[in-house]
């Protein structure tokens, strides 16, 4: 630490003689290792990234909620390829349709839920996953950059740095990751991350690959959101004229399509359309000024009341080491 | 019931053996030991007896075994109260030290080693707390070292908690070198206070409002009235209040249950210090209450005031409107029991408003929204135990309650 090292230099080469001058090189020393250190301190916390429009060419997902019929093949599909345990109520029982899974009910034994919806005496099938959103909050939140949004699309995880603090979860306004809170070794964060791996293979998510009716499209997120707006040009009296996650919370790389408000399908209508890293950006961006501005106010407030000691003669008012031996 | 660690008073240089001296208080073990079975240690021994077997069940057999382990609510007592809540007091050290070292205001000497002290016990237990609760405590270095993520406000507060903590150890070590003797390393390190001080002023601002930022990333999760743009600054400013009204607290405790290690600059001076303090504390806190009422305008959230959630906010926010009149009046009649109560009672506000934003009124809006498990109670209240039986270990053998000037 430069504080250290500097002032020890200092503290040898005085001694009592310079107490009385009050400007000395001691002091300008001290000050300057305080400025050093906030100068550290300053590069180590340099604020978010500015207005991000989105990596381009990157995939998402478009689930038509119009399509879906709840055959839930798509929680199969990924709890094969993901190796999860085996459900407790098997994908072909309906039962499970009786409570709303994910995000309500905490569960880390699966990345998505199809849940049903009982809207004008019809069902309506959702689809719950992350929703990875162009400036995830999760992202934001992590400390440790184990939560990133890679150039692909898929908000993604690194193992390897979690340290388990768990702010993605209290920042994630999908309230979707989980975490595997009985581990006591290694304890998982737990979301969807959009087949990371196989889309790198240049292989399709396995949920969209074994929809049986095309509910759930894979592809670049420019592409999907023009098939969106054709659909629901196409068939004005079949869709309502609203994707979701074209704006919300800034955009998100899974988007959907519906025949019903999405506000009866248990969607969160009350995000907004700003970014969620936007929130604490103005607060970041006030961190290196306040780590330049307060050694110099309260370093020259110090020097201001040694000086008036000074002149008034008085006995300096400091901490007794400060020059006596 | 007395706190004093033992019954007695110590004997006067009767053992000739250092470790004796420094770390029994002058008795033999076997005396020492057996002095130790005071009720209050037993009932405090008991208490950390039980919240150890239940902080060793969550590290052989996972979080879920302690705490709520819920996805929607990842943060419950355990950071709610040992983080959110303990470190606005903790600020003790950087508000007395900074009217002591920087504006040289003499009057508050004899309690600003306490006050250093206290705010290095609550951040090194805030520290403690953390590492029960994160998932992986042994990674602890790694936003320091391994991988960063400057974007998140966690990464500040990772930062400044940790950077201060080391600043608090340097600004507390001259007393601990006094107790054992150490003259030239006390010297060298006191020779450091105001670069120290300059130091805490820095960290401290930017974390105490850093943990305010943290829950501007959870806009539609907090409640609207405590949601607020302004959160970082109303943080800011109730921990100078909370670091203030600590210190007055905690001095009127040592009075009254550690007479012996109180030293005389220390007891006579106490009234006009706590005055001093009442003083400030009743400025601050209207410039709380004023923010915080323009913060309901801002957000214009007026619409939740009368509503379960807006009659819990009222409450808060009444307790904390009448602190500042309270000192004031305790002030202007020279009543030190008054200003002493009014502290209290600060305390008592500020620990609501951390709880509301950290667990009450977060997630306001989900169905069966629980608070907490009844053993992640009782491990905080175990591991602050441990916090006043270590605060107490110090004070008895270092020379923490008196001006330097009398050491």
């Amino acid at each position: 630490m430069p504080v250290v090292q500097l002032i020890h230099v200092k503290d040898v080469t005085d001694r009592q003689g310079v107490n009385n001058m009050t400007m000395s090189r001691r002091r300008f020393v001290k000050l300057g290792g305080a400025l050093v250190a906030a100068c550290i301190a300053g590069t180590t916390t340099a604020s978010a990234s500015q207005s991000f429009s989105g990596y381009p060419d990157r995939y998402g997902m478009l689930s038509d909620l119009t399509r879906c019929i709840g055959c839930r093949r798509c929680e199969a599909a990924c709890n094969k390829a993901y190796n999860l345990p085996e459900p407790e109520i098997p994908f072909e029982d309906e039962s499970v349709f009786e409570e709303k899974r994910k995000p309500y009910v905490a569960d880390v034994q699966s990345y998505t839920a199809v849940n049903r919806y009982d809207v004008n005496g019809k069902p309506v099938y959702r689809k719950v996953q992350c929703m990875h959103c162009e400036e995830p909050a999760c992202v934001s939140a992590c400390f440790v950059s184990a939560l990133k949004k890679s150039p692909e699309g898929p908000v993604t995880w690194d193992e390897k740095v979690c340290i388990g603090c768990r702010y993605c979860i209290t920042a994630c306004p999908f309230y979707v990751p989980a975490f595997e809170y009985s581990s006591t070794f290694s304890p998982k964060i737990q979301k969807c991350f959009m087949c990371y791996e196989r889309i790198m293979d240049g292989i399709v998510p396995a949920c969209a690959e074994a929809c049986p009716v095309e509910a759930i499209t894979f592809g670049k997120r420019s592409k999907l959101l023009k098939l969106a707006r054709t659909r629901i040009w196409g068939e004005p009296d079949r869709y309502i004229d609203h994707v979701y996650g074209e704006k919300e919370v800034g955009g998100t790389g899974w988007m959907y399509i519906s025949g019903v408000p999405f506000s009866q399908l248990g969607f969160p209508m009350d995000l907004g359309t700003i970014a969620y890293p936007e929130f604490t950006r103005d607060f970041l961006s006030l961190v290196n000024l306040t780590l330049v501005t307060w050694p110099a106010i309260f370093g020259g407030i110090y020097l201001m009341t040694k000086n008036r000691e000074e002149i008034t003669g008085e006995k300096p008012d400091e901490p007794e080491t400060e020059g006596k031996v | 019931m007395s706190i004093i660690e033992i019954e007695d008073i110590r004997k006067p240089e009767t053992s000739q053996n250092w470790i004796n001296e420094k770390l029994f208080l002058g008795f033999t073990v076997k005396e020492y030991v057996k002095r130790l079975f005071t009720p209050f240690n037993m009932f405090a021994g008991l208490i950390v007896l039980i919240g150890a077997i239940f902080i060793l069940e969550r590290f052989i057999f996972g979080l879920d075994k302690i705490t709520e382990a819920s996805n929607e609510q990842p943060w419950g007592l355990l950071l709610g109260v040992g983080l959110f809540t303990g470190v606005p007091f903790s600020a003790s050290g950087f508000v007395v030290g900074t009217a002591v070292y920087i504006f040289g205001l003499k009057k508050y000497r004899p309690v600003v080693k306490n006050a250093i002290l206290l705010g290095f016990l609550g951040y090194l237990f805030a520290v403690v707390f953390l590492m029960i609760d994160l998932g992986r405590p042994w990674r602890i270095y790694y936003p320091m070292v391994i991988s960063f993520g400057p974007a998140s406000v966690m990464f500040l507060v990772a930062w400044h908690v940790s950077l201060y903590l080391t600043v608090q150890a340097f600004e507390f070590s001259p007393s601990a070198f006094d107790w054992l003797g150490l003259k030239k390393i006390r010297k060298w390190v006191l020779g450091m206070t105001i670069a120290l001080t300059i130091a805490g002023i820095m960290l401290s601002t930017l974390h105490q409002s850093a943990l305010g930022a943290m829950f501007l990333l959870a806009p539609g999760k907090l409640h609207p009235l405590w949601y607020t743009s302004y959160l970082p600054w109303l943080h800011l400013i109730t921990a100078i209040a909370g670091g203030l009204v600590f210190v007055v607290v905690v001095s009127k405790l040592v009075l009254v249950f550690m007479k012996d290690r109180v030293e005389p600059s220390y007891r006579d001076n106490l009234d006009n210090i706590t005055l001093g303090i009442g003083k400030a504390t009743s400025f601050i806190l209207f410039t709380y209450v004023g923010l915080r009422l323009s913060s309901i305008a801002y957000e214009n959230a007026w619409g939740y005031i009368n509503t379960p959630f807006g009659h819990w906010f009222l409450l808060e926010f009444m307790l904390f409107a009448a602190l500042p009149f309270m000192f004031y009046y305790g002030v202007k009649i020279r009543n030190v029991g008054l200003v002493q109560f009014s502290a209290l009672l600060t305390m008592v506000a500020i620990i609501i408003n951390r709880l509301n934003i950290s667990i009450i009124a977060f997630n306001w809006k989900l169905p069966g929204h629980e608070l907490f498990f009844w053993k992640e109670g009782i491990v905080v209240l175990s591991v602050l135990t441990i916090e006043i039986l270590v605060y107490r270990w110090i004070v008895n053998r270092m020379p923490v309650l008196s001006d330097e000037t009398h050491v």
